[in-house]
């Protein structure tokens, strides 16, 4: 400790520009990384606005967009899906929970390397920045997917934006750069600086699955970076990696965005599962059930996560052979996802439980994954995947994964540490109306979907009234339900954000720990002034001692000696 | 902003500075990075017999030319370190330097090799290995560039004994620029 007696803590005033858009407290990156990412989602929630408009009342113009074309309609699906997992889920899920929650769970005033940290989310920024950009170049943005399949995406010829395309590579791969800054800088903070005392298994589990998280993004996204090079290439010089007319492969794509790509499924998948975990001790008062379990379970998930990739591609063409042993893999990850979900549950079994609007959205997460997951089996197992390929089924079934993931998860998290970041709690009641507002709506938007794909609506469909099969009233009826559920969804998040933004200044103040938590974050200021904490603490015990028997409280903070 | 290093940066739980500790994660990003091109090159080459007519036309001499300069030019850096160790920033500094020329005694042999072999029609549209042999090449040329300027960086800061602890950083970072060599140079060059 006496090093870190030395530390001086004095506050004092910058600038605007230094404080906003030049600071390398990662308290004021994270909420860069935040907001980035919360104005993103809404942008990739609009355009799914748009684009479910065109399904459900097609030709007609959409209020507050106009006319959606078949050109624009593909741009707008490629960069909903885009958008949605590097642009939103990645930054608020790790990027802006790992900034804010790292150096304090663990105890220390910042991240080791503040400056690359700010190098880092500038980099983010300007990855959002050029993929805004290709919407505004000649040909418009890229339309060929979020998996930007070749020969679609090499030649613009056939996908018919020779500028969107490039962008579209540009801004993904320097998003990656991004990741990679700021995920080597979470992992060495991590390894390196934790509280005197803070032992392997005293880690609050939010920070295992981030920093799981950052490991697998990384050991997943170079081959990925490898084929967006080749990529790169094919389309500016048309070189032929992925042309089979070049002696090229388009499959070998399919390779290598996948192996990246399923693994990302977990880079998102974990920190949910993370967060839910510290909302759900802390309101069931409890301890977390089999913290090692899950620990390993984790380990073990991220491992079995790199041999799955290719139950994507069942139907490119690949050896049977090889689709069996997909089949396999992908069948056994559900194992341990299944079982952190029931260790979650296990936790409840005889809490007391509290219902705070974050503890509804973590049970939420763990109600509506497990449909998610449920559905995920149809879609790995290859003699049934034939048929579902490419249909709104497996629209559905991500949906149920990455909207619990992306949009319930993050939701407990910023219910649950609001008050540590702003100082003042958010209102319960605009709270409540927020979580069954957005959680029916979003069951009542993809539930229908999981019919209409199976009855034959294929994905990336402008206008099913050309299809004999799919233009009958009964499907037709529920798009249009499925989008109404949609509109819903979009306008419960007025509550939310009118109770974000107005209790940042008006809402209770919040106090050190209002939710009674153990972990380090709670025992510095709400909201912690640059350096953290009045001294550094050191760690005594495990994060989740609630409720142990023959003490009077029953939180037990890890920093507190007896 | 602030100046002073963050007590985080301080700490290490590990026993392994904070330093080195990132520059072995960044390696070990890079290593998928070229994991993925070569892992995609080999798969094609073990389908394509004819890409061996194609290899044949690459300057195998050119090529173990640049794979000694590139382990002398390692060598250097380590007695760089060594030197830095020992507070010697004179040594170091020279070492450092010898180090920089090594990376562009390798840049240029490449860029003999590299014009002579498109100015007789091997450019990087002439068939897949020509592709993948100038990307991959190409792709760890931009690698030796960015270690030579960083290391010369470095040694600005060693001429001041400043930062001394950063010569063996980059070192760590140049040993694997080197490795990735010695997996491109067989691949590319000698198989025929």
């Amino acid at each position: 400790m006496t090093i870190d007696h030395a530390h001086d803590t004095h506050h004092h005033e910058e600038g605007f520009f230094k404080k906003y858009f030049w600071s390398t407290d990662h308290k004021m990156i994270a909420k860069q990384y935040l907001f980035t990412g919360m104005f993103m989602g809404l942008m990739g929630g609009f355009f799914a606005y748009a684009l479910r408009m065109q399904q459900a009342f097609p030709g007609k113009t959409v209020p507050l967009y106009g006319v959606v074309t078949p050109t624009l309609y593909n741009a707008l699906a490629t960069n909903h899906g885009t958008i949605m997992i590097f642009w939103f889920a990645m930054p608020v899920l790790i990027a802006a929970f790992g900034n804010y929650l790292i150096p304090l769970m663990i105890g220390v005033d910042d991240m080791v390397f503040p400056r690359i940290n700010r190098l880092s989310y500038q980099v983010f920024l300007l990855s959002a920045i050029v993929l805004i950009a290709s919407f505004f170049v000649p040909g418009g943005a890229f339309g060929g997917a979020w998996t930007a399949y070749p020969p679609l995406s090499a030649n613009a010829n056939y996908n018919l934006t020779p500028w969107g395309a490039s962008l579209w590579l540009v801004a993904v791969a320097l998003e990656f750069v991004a990741f990679l800054l700021g995920g080597i800088n979470f992992i060495t903070t991590f390894m390196n600086s934790r509280a005197p005392g803070m032992k392997m298994f005293d880690i609050p589990m939010v920070l295992w699955t981030i920093i799981i998280a950052s490991i697998l993004f990384m050991a997943s996204v170079g081959p990925l970076i490898a084929g967006a090079i080749m990529l790169l290439f094919d389309q500016t010089m048309s070189i032929g990696f992925f042309d089979p007319a070049k002696g090229g492969d388009p499959v070998l794509w399919q390779h290598l965005f996948w192996f990246f790509g399923h693994p990302e499924v977990y880079v998102v998948l974990l920190p949910a599962m993370g967060i839910v975990a510290e909302v759900i001790t802390v309101f069931a008062r409890k301890k977390l059930f089999g913290y090692k379990t899950v620990f390993y379970t984790m380990v073990g998930t991220g491992a079995l996560s790199f041999v799955v990739w290719a139950h994507h591609q069942f139907i490119a063409g690949i050896d049977p052979r090889m689709a069996n042993l997909f089949t396999i893999t992908t069948v056994l990850i559900s194992i341990p996802i299944a079982e952190m979900c029931f260790v979650y549950i296990a936790t409840l079994y005889k809490a007391s439980i509290e219902f705070s609007t974050a503890m509804l959205f973590a049970l939420a997460f763990l109600a509506e994954f497990f449909i998610g997951g449920v559905t995920g089996i149809f879609l790995g197992a290859s003699g049934s995947d034939i048929y579902f390929h490419d249909t709104y089924f497996v629209v559905a079934h991500f949906h149920y994964t990455f909207v619990p993931i992306a949009i319930i998860g993050v939701m407990a998290g910023l219910y649950f540490w609001y008050p540590k970041m702003f100082g003042r709690m958010m209102d319960e009641k605009l709270g409540k109306i927020h979580f069954w507002g957005t959680v029916i709506s979003f069951n009542c938007i993809f539930i229908p979907l999981f019919y209409t794909g199976a009855a034959g609506d294929q994905r990336r469909i402008y206008n099913y009234q050309n299809f004999p099969h799919t233009n009958t009233e009964f499907l037709s009826d529920l798009r249009t339900f499925a989008t109404i559920s949609m509109v819903s969804m979009l306008l419960f998040q007025i509550p939310f954000l009118y109770n974000f933004f107005v209790s940042m200044k008006k809402g209770k103040v919040a106090g050190k720990n209002p939710w009674k938590s153990n972990t380090l974050e709670w025992v510095a200021d709400s909201p912690p002034p640059h350096g953290n904490f009045k001294e550094l603490p050191e760690v005594y015990r495990p994060p989740y001692e609630y409720s142990v028997p023959g003490r009077a409280q029953d939180y037990w903070p890890q920093n507190e000696k007896a | 902003m602030s100046t002073a290093q963050p007590v985080a940066t301080r700490r290490s739980v590990t026993g392994m500075s904070t330093g080195k500790l990132a520059v072995m994660w960044v390696i070990g990003s890079e290593i998928v990075i070229f994991g993925g091109i070569l892992a995609s090159y080999i798969m094609f080459r073990l389908q394509h017999d004819s890409w061996s007519h194609e290899a044949a036309h690459t300057n195998t001499v050119a090529g173990a030319v640049n794979t000694f300069v590139l382990l002398t030019s390692s060598l250097f850096i380590v007695l760089g370190h060594n030197a830095a160790e020992n507070k010697d920033t004179k040594k170091a500094f020279k070492y450092i330097w010898l180090t920089i020329l090594g990376a562009l005694t390798f840049l240029v042999i490449k860029a003999f090799e590299w014009s002579g072999e498109i100015s007789h029609g091997f450019t990087i549209k002439k068939s897949l290995f020509w592709s993948f042999y100038y990307t991959a090449a190409g792709v760890h040329a931009a690698h030796v560039i960015v270690g030579a300027i960083i290391m010369g960086i470095i040694s600005l800061d060693v001429r001041k004994n400043k930062n001394l602890h950063r010569v063996e950083l980059i070192g760590l970072y140049w040993h694997f620029v080197d490795i990735v060599w010695i997996f491109l140079f067989p691949l590319l060059y000698i198989a025929k």
